[in-house]
């Protein structure tokens, strides 16, 4: 690790003006992720500006939806009485990942910005495109068993490791920003690039720009929401593949469906086309496997991956069957 | 006797009156046992000594001793596999601020090259490169710089502004391409690399029911909760240098030898200790580590503390190798095994001893007509593969049993019952009779406490909702062993006794076993015991390793007891209860000796040392050669049993039982033998389920060093898992025990892959059993 300053922050006002002053700084939330690559010098930050104490309250918005302070931690949003009862995703999201200790400090802000955990990326003896620019990627032709199918370019396959977005993006949540140039917010789902040509570029934030909330919008649907999370061993690991999912009828046919994949996508991948398949569509298993075929007749797979499309296609299937299910019971009762 | 009363009644707790005699000569083909094997002294469920030091953080390991004035190390590593430093640039390093020295091929001092482990007498090392002599690489991650500095974060800076240049050769470091140039190694730890009795291949290819299949294994890395580290000091005492390190060892003695090669002065010379030990499980000898910090200490004149990183470990300390192995069973209807085929290749170099031993269960374990086995290696461009719990047995199983619970479905025959149909009534290959086995006995109390009748002998017909339920089941075994070397000092007063061995605690619960076997040997109570190891100052020298050290401590113990009391007797005057009688009449109890014959006759310890003036008597013997593996085939056994769950959705596999039945001779404390195999068997999960070094076949390098990348089961991965044991002691062992280290991790794989067979229908013969293989 190479020697850096570190400041305190008191508001987000002073700390993009600590970040404006200097050259090659980091805000700093939990650290669960950022100190880790410090310590690999695949990060080698001058300065530190640590944002962890600031926005740390989760309130209730005028039309029923959350506004989540992006210190918040991931034990506190998961353990939030409110989440469990609207959004029980998300609480299942945030708790399949990562381990309880990290969960204690890693922040809501910090979880979406976390990097890859390609072991390529975190070597620096090894080639890697989004660490070094035009270096190559040594993953495509190596162990590639975590790497992405959905989104991926010839210069990179990295997943994007989080759980919680995956929940997020489901549930149509917005990020609120603020920047050297005023505040602004947009939909979750468009805050992170894929890859392309430029891996290293991750994100649509401006230099200096900080994460200030997370905005859950309401949705009644998602009272009865999962997430199910495949992976090597029972705790403690990344995705292999996993689903976030939601769904609600309208008589025979399928009203409104929220679908959305971790583990597999260079980002947090809302199943936008196998949505737009089954919204509307009478229910079958015929629809199902149209609307899950409609969006992973995108992927791309390597020899190391190749099992996450069929694990998709399950794990998609399976689930989507058991939320109209549970539709329909709700519907019942 | 029920050899399965419940282990962890502690209604034993009585001690016997009537004393405890002296071991017999137990090694010898007509000797006497050790009484001590029969004696309800042994088998308490004594909590472990040191765990409330541990538990509190009061246990120091290597890395928490400190000198005054100590400097801290960092390594860097290459990443070339083979070739030649072109340069170094340490003049930007010397400058930084803390940086006292970066030591490099060019200006590191002379050192001999480390001897090997199994291959020279004094070998500790893991293999024979070179260290820091030359500008050539062997392996990618191969130590090429050593930087000390004031704090351990300077010398953390300090090598990542190291600019190193490397002219890279052409290197074997794709295991596929290595087999190609396969090769017999000289030796298999000692013996020979080809075993054949009969014409294996000839009853095989005649045979009517016939398996033949290749399994494979990968590399698996040493995870110890402690990484490998190292606290030293030069200094002169009375003219001559003393090298004092603390180290993380489970072979002092061996250590101190081999570095007293390195650096060209006496093993006197050096003085390691080594009181707690983070675990071991082979890792834990003579690495490059402690041979560079200990050569930068003494060019600086200052202490040096270097603690290895989780992902300096994988650099620095060799894992397991990689296996393809092939098993061909052949049988006739009744599952009579007539041709028994275990041979293969696993990854190696030419730099150490270590041809990964697969085959090493099979030699044991089944009467065949016709047997061969085989090993071969391919050489790489690699860290030298070691140790690894179980080296052979762990993987050898995994292949060995798979293949049985093949064999077994296709004679349409329980599993179970195969492998009662081939038990051996002598060892199949030497010939000699087994000392103690009581595999069936162990097979079928476990089977019954499983419930291994309500295995569905259909794959793939019990299911819970999504989760096809299986059984499956596959032989434990691991070999005695008492290697030479050990010695052992008492000493005595009226206080109690000390008992003194360079022997090692990693976590296993050997000091407080062997304070309790003292105790009972000597008739004192445990508190008036204390154990003393991990200093190679202290008495002999014993490897803890193989299973053995309990082995290796007894005999030593055995020996010093018959030496203090023939000293006893001999200080006794001619008006003690005693006058007149000889070792072999006496028993210990009560803090003192008494006649066997005559309780009455009695005198205790401080009566006797008192009337000869004495305030302790103290008494150092060597143990008596391993003479019993000469006449008996010696080997710890048991059945593990295994219930998997595997989703038919997403192919994960969920152990949900997992039970041990051993035989391993007499259980000497069953607290701390049930967390040895229970260790064991976790580690096995490991082993069949998700445990693998990602080696890029490209570069050779490592991919995966860290824990977060390098799955080992976490807590949610472990099933309540259930231990029992026959508790029958071995005639021809101190305290009647055999090792019960290893053995854990042996069939673990196998007992996994077949109840992932019975459960599924696939049958997977290549580790780990991930679920992309069942989807």
């Amino acid at each position: 690790m190479n020697a850096f300053d570190y400041h305190q922050a008191v508001d987000a006002e002073q700390a993009i003006e600590q970040a404006m002053r200097r050259q090659q700084t980091r805000y700093l939330g939990g650290g669960t992720n950022l100190v880790d690559l410090m310590r690999e010098t695949v990060e080698r930050p001058a300065a530190l500006i640590d944002v962890s104490t600031l926005a740390r309250e989760i309130e209730e918005t005028t039309h029923g939806g959350l506004f989540i302070g992006a210190g918040v931690t991931n034990a506190e949003l998961a353990a939030d009485p409110r989440v469990r009862m609207r959004y029980p995703v998300l609480s299942r999201a945030i708790l399949c990942g990562a381990s309880a200790q990290i969960r204690n400090m890693a922040t809501v802000a910090g979880n979406l910005l976390q990097r890859t955990r390609c072991a390529y990326f975190y070597d620096i003896a090894s080639h890697c495109n989004k660490r070094e620019p035009g270096s190559g990627c040594d993953a495509r032709e190596g162990f590639h068993r975590y790497h992405a199918i959905l989104g991926a370019s010839s210069s990179c396959i990295a997943t994007h490791p989080s759980d919680m977005a995956v929940a997020m993006v489901a549930l149509d949540a917005r990020v609120h920003l603020r920047g050297p140039d005023g505040e602004r917010s947009l939909a979750l789902s468009e805050l992170h690039r894929e890859p392309g040509e430029r891996p290293d570029l991750e994100t649509v934030l401006a230099p200096e720009e900080l994460i200030v909330a997370v905005e859950l919008p309401p949705l009644p649907m998602a009272a009865i929401s999962e997430y199910r999370k495949v992976r090597d061993r029972a705790s403690y690991a990344f995705a292999l593949v996993s689903v976030a999912s939601m769904a609600a009828l309208d008589g025979d046919t399928i009203g409104d469906v929220r679908l959305a994949l971790g583990g597999v996508g260079t980002v947090p991948w809302r199943a936008r086309r196998a949505e737009a398949a089954l919204r509307g569509a009478a229910i079958s298993e015929r629809a199902i496997d149209t609307a899950v075929e409609a969006e992973l007749e995108m992927a791309r797979t390597l020899p190391g991956n190749g099992f996450k499309l069929a694990l998709a296609r399950r794990l998609m299937t399976s689930e989507l069957k058991a939320r109209v299910a549970d539709a329909r019971e709700g519907g019942e009762s | 006797m029920n050899p399965f009363r419940d282990p962890m009644s502690s209604d034993r707790f009585d001690s016997e009156s009537s004393g405890v005699a002296l071991a017999g000569d137990y090694w010898r083909r007509d000797g006497k046992p050790d009484a001590l094997g029969t004696s309800d002294r042994v088998g308490q469920p004594l909590s472990r000594l040191d765990g409330a030091q541990k538990v509190t953080g009061r246990a120091r390991f290597a890395a928490e001793f400190s000198f005054d004035g100590m400097l801290y190390a960092a390594l860097v590593y290459s990443t070339i596999a083979n070739g030649r430093i072109a340069s170094i640039d340490r003049d930007a390093v010397e400058s930084m601020p803390g940086v006292a020295l970066v030591m490099t091929h060019d200006n590191a001092p002379r050192l001999n090259t480390a001897p090997v482990f199994l291959r020279s007498p004094n070998g500790a090392a893991g293999d024979d490169h070179p260290i820091m002599q030359s500008d050539r690489v062997h392996w990618n991650g191969q130590p090429v710089a050593l930087v000390l500095a004031e704090t351990q974060e300077q010398a953390d800076a300090a090598v990542e502004r190291l600019e190193i240049e490397y002219r890279a050769e052409p290197a074997v470091t794709d295991f596929e391409i290595a087999k190609g140039q396969a090769r017999a190694p000289d030796n298999v730890l000692g013996g020979p690399a080809e075993i054949a009795l009969g014409d294996a291949d000839s009853a095989f290819a005649a045979a009517p029911h016939r398996v033949d299949a290749t399994y494979t294994t990968p590399r698996h890395n040493h995870n110890a909760i402690e990484p490998h580290a190292v606290t030293l000091k030069w200094s002169r005492e009375a003219g001559t240098e003393i090298l004092r390190i603390h180290d993380a060892s489970q072979c002092v003695d061996l250590t101190a030898a081999s570095l007293a090669e390195v650096f060209d002065i006496d093993a006197a010379q050096i003085h390691i200790t080594s009181p707690f030990v983070g675990g071991g499980f082979g890792s834990k000898t003579l690495w490059q580590h402690q041979i560079l910090a200990a050569a930068a200490a003494r060019v600086v004149e200052r202490p040096v503390r270097l603690a290895l990183s989780r992902k300096g470990v994988y650099r620095v300390v060799g894992g397991r190798a990689c296996t393809e192995q092939r098993v061909a069973l052949g049988a006739d209807d009744s599952g009579k095994l007539s041709a028994l085929i275990h041979s293969g290749i696993a990854s190696m170099t030419c730099h150490n001893n270590l041809p990964e031993p697969f085959v090493q269960a099979t030699k044991c374990l089944y009467a065949a007509d016709a047997i061969r086995l085989s090993i071969e290696v391919a050489d790489m461009h690699m860290l030298a593969n070691t140790f690894m719990r179980a080296p052979g047995e762990s993987v050898g199983t995994f292949a060995l049993e798979s293949a049985l619970d093949e064999l077994a479905e296709r004679l349409g025959m329980d599993p179970l019952a195969l492998r009662e149909r081939n038990e051996p009534a002598q060892d199949p290959i030497s010939g000699l009779p087994f000392s103690s086995r009581h595999l069936l006995e162990a097979a079928r109390a476990g089977a019954e406490r499983f419930g291994w009748s309500g295995r569905a002998a259909t794959p793939g017909s019990r299911r819970e909702g999504e989760w096809q339920i299986g059984m499956g089941c596959a032989t434990a075994t691991y070999p005695y062993m008492r290697m030479p070397g050990a010695a052992a000092r008492i000493t005595l007063s009226a206080k109690g006794a000390t008992i003194d061995i360079a022997a090692h605690e990693m976590g296993m619960g050997t000091a407080t076993v062997q304070t309790q076997i003292a105790a009972a040997r000597l008739g004192l109570p445990v508190e008036q015991v204390t154990f003393r190891y991990g200093d190679n100052m202290l008495a002999g020298a014993v490897l803890a390793g193989g299973s053995q050290q309990t082995a290796a401590i007894g005999g030593a113990v055995i020996a010093a007891h018959r030496e203090l009391v023939t000293a006893l007797l001999a200080l006794v005057t001619s008006d003690s209860p005693l006058a007149g009688l000889s070792a072999d009449d006496v028993v210990c109890r009560d803090a003192g000796l008494a006649a066997a014959d005559d309780a009455s006759r009695f005198a205790d310890y401080a009566e006797i040392l008192s009337g000869a003036g004495r305030e302790s008597l103290s008494v150092e013997a060597a143990a008596a050669d391993s003479e019993e593996l000469a006449h008996w085939s010696m080997h710890s056994f048991g059945t593990i049993f295994c219930e998997v769950g595997v989703s038919e959705i997403s192919g994960e596999v969920r152990v949900r039982r997992l039970l041990g039945s051993f035989d391993c001779g007499r259980i000497l404390n069953p607290k701390t033998a049930t967390s040895q195999f229970r260790g064991g068997m976790i580690m096995g999960l490991g082993l069949a389920l998700m445990e693998e070094t990602w080696f890029d076949a490209r570069s050779g390098r490592i991919i995966n060093p860290s824990l977060a990348d390098y799955h080992v089961p976490v807590q949610m991965d472990v099933p309540e898992i259930e231990v029992m044991w026959t508790d029958i002691p071995d005639p021809h062992t101190p305290m009647g025990a055999r090792g019960i280290g290893e053995i854990g991790i042996t069939g673990v794989g196998a007992a996994v892959a077949n109840a992932v067979y019975n459960a599924s229908g696939k049958r997977i013969r290549d580790l780990p059993i991930t679920l992309d293989k069942l989807l």
